[in-house]
């Protein structure tokens, strides 16, 4: 593929090469020049997509070379390099012809945006997106386990709106995997190659939503030592995903719907106005409708976020889906956790089948990732499931609760009973070190006999 | 099997090393260790930047490392780095390697004033581990949802997964 190239002309070794490192990580071509004479010469042998030209050079200045190259290359991008007090010629550089210009030293951030912008301007960007996007063909619904008619019917419609540019709306209980569902319809979009931004709503305290949204500029309050981009932003080109969309205040409901219709907006403490592009998805849990008759929910920025509803059905709904995600559980946190868990024993998936998983499948991955913690490989036992079995039965109602403190606590007692107190063998079956043991055992306060 | 050799400097938090190298084992198909004596680095300060040279580290750190069989060093430095053009720099590689080096210092939510949070500046120092190793393994950035794409700032760093994508992880060692 034929990567962009970028031709830096400046006087000082340090700032050559260290741009060449910064530019070869792009993949772009790098190509120098010490003085204006040498990038002429270079110039006059093949063009360059990007030129970045340092303004004070001995000899030729950057402001003569860019004159020069604009006659012999007259769409010729350059972007001129100053340092401090040099402005003034920055200004007039760009009278001149000049695509931008940058102050050194540069922000990481700026130099990277301002050469992408620079490069879009030249049609390649584009070009290169599209190029990679006929390379890939990816199905990235890995993630998403099951194969009842509920789940068939959600990925369809997932893959036929991922498609348009719709915004969309997701409702489910918590748990049913909302935000899977919304990075799905983004990796099957056209707009895959650039981030999903996700913004968790609820959690946030209302006085950071709006930073967090829409950014701020340097001293923009107390605290903002530096300008930081907002979610917005950062979306931009891509996806933005407002998880818990019905916890946000009347305030930023109507922020939203300001940019939600103008697609642009200002950083908080500043005043220059950027103009995003990103497609909306939102999520609740919550009955939005219901929201908008008792009042709490604009019903303007209900139309406009309800265009396409998506429905995650709960657990219990699709109980034919659990042996799957049981064993996908399974299998991916025996690789996270170097456990090797292999089956689950029949007994173990009846009682995960009979429960009715209010906590849905974020409950169902907690209960295994617990039963692989207190269990012993390779197989996942009932008794060792967080979940209320047949009465009287072995995985009964645990009486020290059910955080995984408790239930470690309970599981070391049980084969400490089962060794008669014996540390050496407990800790064999346990599959960790006496000196570990000893350690929980002070730490939980237990008995050895 | 091929070795990751992490070499320290600088102020770096309790426990944290050990966990970034149990992550990284994870990973990458090397065997991570972590060197004995922490790396002088004094060579590469500048005194009127009041930051670290990574280029600088990096000829240090390359020195050390041989290459073989897909073994890389891999520099964790709890400092302020830049190079000579830029305000900073989270981190850099010898493209195709076969040393990097990167620092946490810009990747702790506290560096912007807000709340500490481990769990969030291990992930980003495993995200930026990944990607500056992976351009010592000869890989450029990458538009794709993987470790391998370009961020300049810590935001942005938190947008992409810690793993490479299909087509990257081929210029992994086996
Ligand atoms: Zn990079
Ligand atoms: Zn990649």
């Amino acid at each position: 593929m034929d990567k962009a190239s970028i031709l830096v002309v400046d006087d000082e070794k340090v700032v050559r090469d260290s741009l060449t490192r910064w530019f070869g990580e792009y993949g772009y071509r790098v190509s120098t020049a010490g003085s204006g004479k040498e990038a002429l010469g270079l110039l006059s042998e093949r063009p360059f997509d990007v030129m970045l030209v340092d303004i004070k050079m001995p000899g030729m200045d950057g402001l003569e070379l860019l004159r020069r190259t604009r006659e012999a290359v007259p769409d010729a991008v350059v972007i001129i390099m100053t340092a401090y007090g040099t402005v003034d010629y920055a200004v007039q550089a760009l009278k001149q012809g000049a695509y931008d210009f940058v102050k050194k030293p540069f922000d990481p951030d700026d130099l990277a945006r301002l050469v992408e912008k620079a490069l879009e301007h030249r049609g390649l960007v584009a070009e290169n997106i599209q190029l990679k996007r006929s390379l890939d063909q990816v199905s990235q619904f890995d993630d998403i386990v099951g194969d009842s008619p509920e789940m068939r019917d959600l990925l369809e419609m997932v893959r036929n709106v991922a498609e348009t540019d719709s915004t969309v709306l997701i409702v489910g209980e918590s748990g049913t995997g909302k935000e899977l569902i919304a990075r799905a319809v983004h990796a099957a979009s056209p707009r895959r190659y650039m981030p999903i931004v996700p913004v968790s709503c609820g959690a946030l305290p209302d006085t950071l939503v709006e930073s967090e949204l829409f950014g701020h500029e340097k001293g923009a309050f107390t605290g903002a030592q530096y300008r930081r981009k907002g979610k917005l932003e950062l979306a931009d080109g891509g996806t933005l995903f407002l998880d818990e969309i019905g916890e946000i205040s009347p305030k930023t409901q109507v922020d939203l719907l300001r940019v939600l219709e103008e697609r642009a907006f200002t950083r908080l403490g500043g005043h220059e106005v950027i103009h995003v592009d990103f497609r909306l998805i939102t999520a609740t849990h919550r009955d939005l409708e219901q929201r908008v008759a008792e009042g709490k929910f604009r019903q303007d920025l209900f139309y406009r976020l309800n265009v396409v509803t998506l429905r995650c059905p709960p657990l219990r709904e699709r109980t034919g889906d659990i042996p799957l995600l049981a064993e996908h559980f399974m299998k991916k946190l025996s690789r996270q956790m170097s456990r090797r868990f292999e089956l689950i024993e029949p007994e173990a998936m009846e009682l995960l089948q009979r429960h009715p998983w209010p906590g849905n499948v974020r409950e169902l991955e907690n209960a295994i990732e617990r039963a692989m913690v207190v269990g012993t490989p390779p197989a996942i036992r009932a008794r060792d499931l967080p979940v209320p079995g047949p009465a009287g039965g072995e995985g009964a109602a645990r009486p020290g609760g059910t955080s995984l403190a408790a239930v470690e606590r309970e599981h070391i007692q049980r084969i400490l009973l089962k060794h008669r107190g014996n540390v050496t063998r407990a800790a064999r079956e346990l599959e960790i070190d006496r000196v570990t043991l000893y350690n929980k055992i002070k730490k939980y306060g237990l008995r050895r006999e | 099997m091929p070795r990751l050799t992490l070499v320290t400097a600088g102020p770096l938090g309790r426990g944290y090393l050990e966990r970034l190298a149990w992550r990284l084992s994870t990973v990458l198909p090397h065997a991570v260790i972590v060197a004995g004596a922490p790396l002088n680095l004094s060579p590469a300060w500048d005194p009127e930047r009041g930051q670290y040279h990574s280029t600088r580290i990096l000829e240090l750190l390359a020195r050390g490392e041989t290459g073989e069989e897909g073994s890389r060093t891999l520099g964790v430095v709890g400092e302020d780095l830049f190079v000579p053009i830029l305000t900073f720099v989270f981190g850099e590689a010898l493209l195709g390697g076969p040393a990097a080096v990167f620092s946490p210092v810009r990747l702790s939510p506290t560096f912007y004033g807000l709340p500490r949070n481990k769990d969030l500046l291990l992930e980003r120092s495993l995200k930026e581990a990944l990607h500056e190793l992976g351009h010592t393994f000869g890989l450029y950035h990458c538009p794709r949802d993987c470790v391998m794409r370009a961020s300049a700032n810590a935001d942005e760093v938190d947008l992409k997964p810690a793993r490479f994508c299909e087509a990257c992880a081929r210029a992994l060692p086996a």
